[in-house]
């Protein structure tokens, strides 16, 4: 294991991670996670997003649900600050990029706009999921339902089968801790070491409790770590430590 | 009808027909001044308010002119066309009640003078248990008196038949009415009955109520502002006999468990028929209920009832209580409003009451009848409700009441009355504009207001209109607005009602090595809030057990019973309910003056002399405020009295203004008498040399943006923010046909929260929010009032130690966090040390 760090380790950039990445280990390779709720793969210089939910708001709005749409607005410069700061060559959306198969056509003028100008600044790659099993061609960008990166393995749906080095998504993981009489409740990054799902990048993607049985098939409780999402930096707090919610 | 005849000055009623006074007469009763004068105003078509004490026949007084009416009319249509009524396709009498279970009984009691005179007179409930076929029958042919809830009535009036099925209608009658006015459900009442006038013209109001501050306010919000209700008022009849818990015990310096008074209270319970034992909050009854098992050696039915039961368990409390089977129950304000209970001949209140009015409702459900005093037991937890009871005591002598003053009407309520509005029928803007503005709650509505809210409803009021398309109303070529489609109504049906229950979790009991996640008995549900501040491992009482928390699922809590029999989590929270702004004058009257000082146990006035000797006591008006040091830490305390809320709400603005000061606040903790603030810098020395002044560090200008700020980030805006979303349909609780598979496809509140404060902070709704929070959750104007009140009457005292009036706050330090078995053995340690420092 220690020879896979080292061999991803001579690709760093100049000067040093940008501040507020943690690494973790996954499968064997060692990856960093940025504060945003990106996975870093500095190794080839892949940015990973999970779960953009694009137009979630307007998906509701259709039956009554009249959420604020700007959902897909606050999304975009979220990743568009993630993506100045880390300047990746290759985007992997990792799937349920839109909320629904209709959604890429409820962009809005301005958004659709922005978001062709992220998928064509870069190589860019969209891994379907459940919510967009096909990703409509105008956006631009490559489609695959699994990619291998670096020794990974990326698909939107954990396998229903232990994948070693798998990376996903859908899940949408989030933990409480309790302090001061209290709880606070964080999307985060949660890995037993062999595999790992991300965070939901989403600006209205919800949450699912790490203690809940759909990361029991996935993740070892035992081993699994999280590493929640603080205001500019992340905290890794193991799963043995911290309460079901 | 004829013209209005005074009442003679007479014993002789000569408004009740022969029939009633009959059965009166056969019951042995005489109708009674306020019955008659109730009758008169009907008559003369006046509406009317009848203020009365619990225990004086206000529901029969409610429904006499009803009664009287229909009966009076059936026998002249009997008499006209061979014994048939005319017909008529509406009900005649509506009565709302802001409980199903008054509403049944109610309908009960009706049934027996109904029965007993042979009156030609249908009463019927319709509430949320009514089943489906019974309530179209009741549009098909309706009752003359229809008993309901508030709830229902939007849902009466939101229906298309709405015109047809109130257009008969006479008479509405409100009971409990002082229970409603002063919540969002009874924004939504005014609304409603706002719909009734215009639907009824000529309507009637009677409406019921306990003793009020502010009885006028109370006339207009029920008859309108230039028609205010007749005010008919029932003396208060025999004086309660209220006493403070005499007891030899120790009174605690600070907690709220009362375990000190627990053998005089089971002696108390012994020595009665039947006790009814208020407590302020859930986990307080939990503790009592289990400590007084502990000690129930004669194994005396005493039993729990709390609103986190499961229902299946309350039915049984009050079907044993109903039937004089029980000794003692020991509640909370469930048991506040309304149901007659067996024979109760004693009320014992442990902890402070908060509000001298809600001492008296409470005190009211022992011995429900006028002429007999009621019996009270208060007993104080800790020494400053020993103050606060005292004033209660006082206070309800005196018959001074704080009732929480009348409100102006929440946006997000009259947002969902709209849509159920554009569901009755296409309404034109400025008629609804002028309906809604004829609610006393909503009068000073401006226009701007009420269209933002019309497009709120629309499409969501974004300025962003990114919503036209999927538009909920729209506005047609005619000028009026209509619902899109039927799935709109569909969802308003489903979505009614102003009661936004805060998230809870089932608690499900299973074995020490159960496996969480499957099965398990059903204890009862219990707040998500509360869930949250506890670690698996933790234990706690529910429904009378300690239980150990073993692990949380989705929407359901599994517990284990714990092997200990003392839970680790104490009920730390004081109540939901803050000290009212008259008791706390009274409490600051009473500090300021010793010749009141000997109704008070020993005790007590010993250490407020010692109080007097080690620092000082403030005068009524002024505000003391005491620094020191203690190990490490620097401390301030001061004293406003102002309640829990206003506190909290001062201490975080406090901590935010010394830090900037470079003052170091390091925490800081709130009751309903004090707040302290500790740091690392010497406060006492910043303030003596005017860095700041103490009037600069308690300046109202802390109210600007201070406040914005703080609250903007802070989790209380988006608790409200929830209720708001909810209430007003932005997010909804139910959709039709539509079951959550999963937490992750709700949408969460609180991402919705973040993103409207992102790109809209104006919203009609993140408005409705601040007011909303300000008002309850923050208490805001009192605060706001506390410091104008104190403004150039701060009493600063620097002190070497610290002094015994500032023991108590310093006790809750760490109880509001939650610790381990551990941390509590060091409390109670340190909690010994403070007092021999204080008073040594």
């Amino acid at each position: 294991m220690n020879v896979a760090a080292a061999a991803m380790g001579g690709t760093e950039r100049s000067g040093g991670a940008p501040a507020g990445l943690a690494s973790a280990r996954v499968g064997g390779v060692i990856v960093e996670l940025h504060p945003s709720g990106a996975l870093w793969l500095s190794a080839t210089r892949t940015l990973v997003v999970a779960d953009l939910h694009f137009e979630k708001a307007s998906s509701f709005a259709r039956f009554g649900q009249l959420l604020p749409p700007y959902d897909t607005a606050i999304t975009l410069s979220r990743l568009e600050a993630v993506v100045a700061a880390l300047a990746p060559d290759r985007v992997v959306a990792l799937g349920d990029s839109f909320h629904d198969r209709g959604g890429a056509a409820r962009l809005s003028a301005a958004d659709l706009s922005r978001l062709s100008a992220l998928v064509g600044g870069r190589e860019w790659l969209w891994v379907t999921g459940n919510h967009d099993p096909e990703i409509s061609d105008h956006l631009g960008g490559a489609r695959a339902a699994d990619v291998e990166i670096g020794g990974l393995v990326l698909r939107h749906e954990p396998s229903a089968t232990f994948v070693e080095g798998e990376v996903c998504g859908h899940l949408h993981p989030a933990l409480t801790v309790v302090g001061r009489g209290r709880g606070v409740r964080r999307r985060c990054f949660a890995t037993d070491g062999h595999r790992l799902v991300l965070p939901a990048f989403g600006s209205l993607a919800g949450g699912l409790d790490l203690f809940d049985q759909a990361f029991a098939r996935v993740l070892s409780r035992a081993r699994t770590v999280a590493h929640l999402i603080g205001s500019e930096r992340l905290y890794r707090i193991p799963l043995t430590a911290a309460r079901g919610r | 009808m004829t013209a209005r005849i005074p009442p003679p000055p007479t014993d002789e009623p000569p408004i009740l027909p022969a029939a009633f006074a009959g059965w009166f007469a056969g019951r042995g009763w005489t109708p009674r001044p306020h019955q008659i004068a109730l009758l008169d105003h009907a008559r003369a078509g006046r509406s009317a308010l009848l203020i009365a004490p619990t225990g004086a026949g206000k529901t029969l007084a409610g429904f006499l002119p009803t009664l009287v009416r229909l009966t009076a009319e059936k026998a002249a249509a009997a008499g006209r066309i061979g014994g048939r009524a005319p017909a008529r396709t509406g009900i005649r009498t509506l009565y709302i009640s802001p409980l199903k279970a008054l509403a049944v009984d109610v309908a009960r009691n009706l049934g027996t003078p109904v029965l007993e005179m042979g009156l030609p007179i249908t009463v019927e409930t319709r509430t949320g248990d009514t089943p489906v076929h019974k309530r179209r029958r009741q549009k098909l042919a309706p009752p003359d008196i229809l008993l309901t809830t508030p709830e229902q009535l939007a849902l009466l009036i939101s229906a298309r038949d709405a015109d047809r099925f109130f257009s008969d209608l006479d008479e509405v009658v409100l009971d409990e009415l002082h229970a409603l006015v002063t919540s969002k459900r009874g924004d939504l009442l005014s609304l409603g009955l706002a719909r009734l006038r215009r639907l009824a013209p000529g309507l009637r109001f009677t409406g019921l109520s306990a003793t009020v501050a502010d009885p006028d306010g109370l006339r207009e919000w029920l008859g309108g502002v230039t028609t205010p209700a007749e005010l008919v008022t029932v003396a208060g009849g025999a004086k309660p006999n209220i006493s403070i818990l005499d007891t030899e015990e120790r009174i605690p310096w600070a907690g709220h468990s009362a375990r000190h008074a627990l053998a005089d209270v089971y002696a108390l319970i012994k020595a009665h028929k039947t006790t009814l034992v208020f407590v302020n909050t859930r986990s307080q009854a939990e503790m009592l209920f289990h400590a007084l098992w502990t000690i129930n050696d004669d194994t005396l039915p005493i039993a729990l009832h709390h609103g986190s039961l499961d229902r299946e368990q309350r039915r049984r409390v009050e079907a044993a209580m109903a039937e004089n089977r029980l000794k003692a129950v020991v509640c909370t304000s469930t048991l506040d409003l309304g149901i007659d209970w067996g024979d109760v001949d004693l009320v014992v209140h442990v902890g402070a009451p908060k509000g001298a009015s809600r001492l008296a409702q409470r005190i009211g459900r022992a011995n429900h009848r006028l002429d007999e005093p009621s019996k009270a037991v208060l007993v104080p937890a800790n020494r400053f409700e020993v103050l606060e009871c005292r004033a209660a005591v006082d206070g309800n002598y005196l018959g001074a009441q704080d009732t929480p003053p009348l409100k102006a009407g929440a946006l997000d309520v009259l947002a969902q009355h709209v849509l159920g509005m554009a569901c009755a029928r296409a309404f034109e803007a400025d008629a609804l504009y002028g309906e809604v503005t004829s609610a006393w709650p909503y009068r000073e509505l401006d226009r701007a207001t009420f269209d933002r809210v019309v497009d709120f409803v629309a499409t969501g009021g974004y300025a962003l209109r990114a919503y036209e398309r999927y538009a909920k109303i729209r506005r047609g070529q005619d000028g009026m607005w209509r619902v899109t489609n039927p799935q709109v109504a569909q969802q308003y049906r489903l979505n009614v009602g102003t009661i936004i229950e805060a998230p809870l979790l089932k608690v499900r009991l299973i074995g020490k090595k159960g496996a969480v996640g499957r099965g398990g008995r059903v204890l009862g549900e219990i707040e998500e809030y509360f869930i949250e501040t506890l670690a698996p491992g933790d234990s706690f009482l529910f429904a009378g057990e300690v239980v150990q928390l073993e692990g949380v699922r989705e929407t359901e809590a599994f517990v284990s019973r714990a092997q200990s029999d003392e839970p680790k989590i104490p009920s730390y929270a004081g109540g939901k309910f803050p000290l009212s702004t008259y008791l706390a004058a009274e409490v600051r009257a009473m500090l300021a003056d010793p010749s009141r000082w000997p109704s008070l146990p020993p005790q007590v006035g010993e250490w407020l002399a010692m109080q007097r000797l080690k620092s000082v006591l403030p005068s009524r008006d002024e505000m003391l405020v005491e620094t020191f040091r203690r190990g490490d830490r620097f401390y301030l305390v001061a004293y406003p009295f102002e309640g829990r809320l206003a506190h909290q709400t001062l201490g975080m603005l406090l901590t935010r203004r010394l830090d900037r000061l470079g003052l170091k606040p390091v925490g800081f903790v709130a009751t309903d008498y004090a707040i302290s603030v500790w740091g690392l810098e010497d406060m006492g020395r910043a303030f003596a040399a005017g860095r700041p002044t103490l009037g600069a560090l308690f300046d109202a200008d802390m109210l600007g943006d201070d406040l914005e700020e703080w609250l903007a980030e802070s989790y209380l805006m988006k608790r409200t923010f929830r209720a708001c979303a909810l209430i007003a349909g932005l997010v909804e609780r139910r959709h039709p046909g539509k079951e959550k598979s999963g937490r992750q496809v709700t949408v969460s509140t609180d991402l919705v929260y973040d993103v409207l404060r992102e790109h809209e902070p104006d919203h009609i709704l993140m408005r409705a929010t601040w007011e909303d929070a300000s008002r309850t959750l923050l208490d805001v104007g009192r605060l706001a009032d506390m410091l104008s009140r104190v403004r150039g009457r701060i009493v600063h005292k620097r002190l070497e130690r610290i002094s015994p009036l500032a023991v108590p706050i310093l006790l809750e330090i760490g109880r509001e966090a939650v610790s381990g078995a551990a941390d509590e053995t060091i409390l109670a340690e340190s909690a010994e040390d403070l007092i021999e420092e204080a008073m040594g």
